[in-house]
C-alpha cells in the first residue's frame, strides 16, 4: 500500500478508534441506538397531532438528520481531539500528506453516520409499523449512505473550526439543531417561509431526505439521481472547505504560534 | 431545619452562578430547546391547528427546563469527581443530600432563561399571545414544576451514580421526557401503557398546572400533585445517597471514575 494510501485508511482508522470515545457501548447504545428512535417518535406524534404528514416522512427525515450526530461530533472528536490530547503539534509536525492525513479521518465516521441512520430508519420503521416496497430498500440505504457522506464534509468544516472555537460538542450541537430545522427534516422545504427555503437546498442531508421519502413513495431510482448527485456536490464542497479551512487555520497557528491554543 | 435551609440556598445561588458562568454553555441552553420549539410551531402552523400554538408553546418552554437539567444532572457527581471535590463535598458535616439538591436545583433553574426565551421566541416570531387565566397560579405553577424537575435531577444523579458516562444515559433521557410528559403531544394520542409512565413523572403534572393556569381550568390539584411527586423524588434520593456513599466508604471507591 502506497504511503498516501496507509495514511488515508490506516491513519485515519485508528485516529477514529482512538480520539472517538464515543464507541465504548455504555456511550454507543443510549447515543447512536435509542436516541434516535425517541426523536423520531417524538416528531411522529408531533406529526400526528399537528395533522401533517405521514408516520414515514417522520421516520425516514430523523433516521437521516440522525446520521448527523456521529458526523458532526465524530469529526469534531477525531481533529479537534488531538488538540486536547496534546498530539496535534506531533501530527502537523510530520510530513504526511493533508489530504489522506485530513480525509482520511472522515470515512470511519462515513459508515458511522450511515449505521446509525440504517439502524434508526429499520428499528423506528418496525416500531411504528412504516412500510416500504422491497425495492426501494437498496436505493433508500443508497440515499442514505451519499446523506451520511455529505454531512461528513460539514463535519470536517466543523472539526476545521474546533481548531478556533472551544467548545466543539456545544457548536455540534448547535449545527445539528441548524440541520434539523432547516433541512425538511419534519417540516416539507417548500412549507419553510421563503428566506429559510435557499439556505436549506445549500446543506447537506436536504436532497437526500427528499430522495429517501420519494424512493418510498415508489419512485423510480432513475428519478431521485439529480437529487443524489446535488446531495453528493454539497458534500464535495463541504468536503473542500473543511479541509481549506483545516490547512488556513494550521498556517495561521503556526505563523502565530497557537496550535493548543483553545 | 434553618440550617439546612441555609445550606441549600447557599448553595443555590452558588452553582447558579457558576452554571451561568459559560457564556457558550449559556447560548446552547437556550438556543437548543428554541431549534424544537420552532419545528413544532412550524408543524402546527403548517398543519392549520393555529389554536394548539399557545398549547404547544407553554409546553416547548418546558423543554428547556428538563434539557438543562438531564444530561448536567447526570454527571454531576462526576463532574465533582473530576473536579477533585467529591471526597471533601463527602466528607462535610452535613447530609450529603443538602450538597447535590442545589447543585441539580440549580441546573433546572437555569432552565428558566430558556423558558422566558422560548415563550418570547413564540411570541416575536410566530405571533402567540401568553394570556393567563390565573396569574397567581401560574406564577406559582413555575418554581414548583422547575423545583420537581430538579428534584427528579437529583434522583437521577444519584441513581446513575455507578454508570462512568452517565452523561450519555441523561442525554438519551432527554427526548422520552419531553415526549411522555406531554411536552408537545397531549398524552391521549399514546399507548394505554405509556400514561402511568407519565403519571410517575412530576414534569406531566408541572406543564398540566402551567397550562391549566395560562390556558383556564382547575391548576391546583395538578400543581400538588406535582410538589407531592417532587418530594417523593427528593426522599427516594436521600435515601440512596446514604446507600450509596456507604458503599463507596466500605469499598474506597470514592474517587474512582
Amino acid at each position: 500500500m502506497s504511503y498516501g494510501l496507509r495514511v488515508f485508511f490506516v491513519g485515519g482508522l485508528m485516529s477514529y478508534r482512538a480520539l472517538f470515545n464515543w464507541l465504548s457501548p455504555w456511550i454507543l447504545i443510549p447515543s447512536f441506538l435509542v436516541a434516535p428512535l425517541f426523536q423520531i417518535l417524538l416528531f411522529t406524534y408531533v406529526g400526528r397531532a399537528a395533522g401533517l404528514e405521514s408516520d414515514r416522512f417522520y421516520v425516514i427525515g430523523n433516521a437521516i438528520q440522525y446520521a448527523a450526530i456521529p458526523c458532526l461530533f465524530a469529526m469534531g472528536n477525531t481533529i479537534g481531539g488531538e488538540r486536547w490530547q496534546q498530539t496535534l503539534p506531533l501530527i502537523l509536525g510530520t510530513p504526511a500528506p493533508r489530504i489522506p492525513l485530513f480525509l482520511g479521518r472522515a470515512l470511519p465516521v462515513v459508515g458511522n453516520g450511515f449505521v446509525v441512520a440504517a439502524v434508526a430508519l429499520v428499528v423506528g420503521s418496525a416500531i411504528l409499523g412504516v412500510r416500504v416496497p422491497l425495492g426501494a430498500v437498496a436505493p433508500i440505504a443508497l440515499a442514505t449512505a451519499v446523506s451520511a457522506l455529505s454531512c461528513t464534509g460539514l463535519g470536517l468544516v466543523n472539526a476545521a473550526l474546533g481548531l478556533r472555537v472551544r467548545e466543539v460538542a456545544v457548536l455540534s450541537n448547535v449545527i445539528f439543531g441548524v440541520l434539523l430545522v432547516f433541512c425538511g427534516v419534519n417540516v416539507a422545504v417548500g412549507d419553510l417561509p421563503g428566506w429559510m427555503q435557499p439556505i436549506s437546498n445549500a446543506l447537506p442531508l436536504t436532497h437526500g431526505i427528499e430522495a429517501a421519502r420519494r424512493l418510498a413513495d415508489g419512485v423510480a431510482f432513475g428519478g431521485v439521481t439529480g437529487l443524489l448527485g446535488t446531495e453528493l456536490a454539497i458534500g464535495a464542497a463541504y468536503m473542500a472547505l473543511g479541509y481549506g479551512l483545516l490547512r488556513f487555520f494550521e498556517t495561521m497557528s503556526r505563523r502565530h504560534a497557537t496550535l493548543e491554543r483553545a | 431545619m434553618r440550617q439546612a435551609l441555609r445550606l441549600l440556598g447557599y448553595g443555590w445561588a452558588l452553582h447558579f452562578k457558576i452554571l451561568s458562568r459559560s457564556a457558550f454553555d449559556g447560548f446552547l441552553g437556550v438556543l437548543w430547546p428554541l431549534f424544537f420549539a420552532t419545528i413544532a410551531f412550524f408543524m402546527f402552523r403548517t398543519g392549520g391547528n393555529s389554536s394548539a400554538l399557545l398549547y404547544t408553546s407553554l409546553g416547548a418552554s418546558v423543554m428547556g427546563v428538563w434539557s438543562s437539567t438531564s444530561v448536567a444532572a447526570s454527571s454531576a457527581l462526576q463532574r465533582e469527581r473530576w473536579a477533585g471535590m467529591l471526597e471533601l463535598l463527602a466528607a462535610a458535616p452535613v447530609h450529603f443530600s443538602l450538597i447535590l439538591m442545589p447543585i441539580t436545583l440549580a441546573m433546572s433553574t437555569v432552565g428558566i432563561y430558556s423558558m422566558t426565551a422560548t415563550l418570547l421566541w413564540g411570541r416575536l416570531l410566530f405571533g402567540i399571545q401568553l394570556h393567563v387565566q390565573h396569574l397567581l397560579l401560574f406564577a406559582l405553577a413555575i418554581p414548583v414544576a422547575i423545583l420537581s424537575i430538579g428534584m427528579l435531577g437529583f434522583l437521577l444523579s444519584v441513581t446513575v451514580v455507578r454508570y462512568r458516562t452517565a452523561w450519555a444515559l441523561g442525554n438519551a433521557l432527554e427526548y422520552p421526557v419531553w415526549l411522555v410528559c406531554g411536552f408537545l403531544v397531549p398524552l391521549s394520542l399514546f399507548p394505554g401503557w405509556v400514561r402511568p409512565i407519565s403519571w410517575a413523572l412530576a414534569p406531566t403534572w408541572g406543564i398540566r398546572a402551567i397550562r391549566e393556569a395560562a390556558l383556564g381550568g382547575s391548576p391546583l390539584p395538578d400543581l400538588l400533585v406535582c410538589a407531592a411527586i417532587g418530594l417523593g423524588y427528593a426522599a427516594a434520593g436521600m435515601l440512596l445517597v446514604d446507600t450509596v456513599l456507604r458503599s463507596a466508604r466500605s469499598r474506597a471507591t470514592l474517587s474512582l471514575t
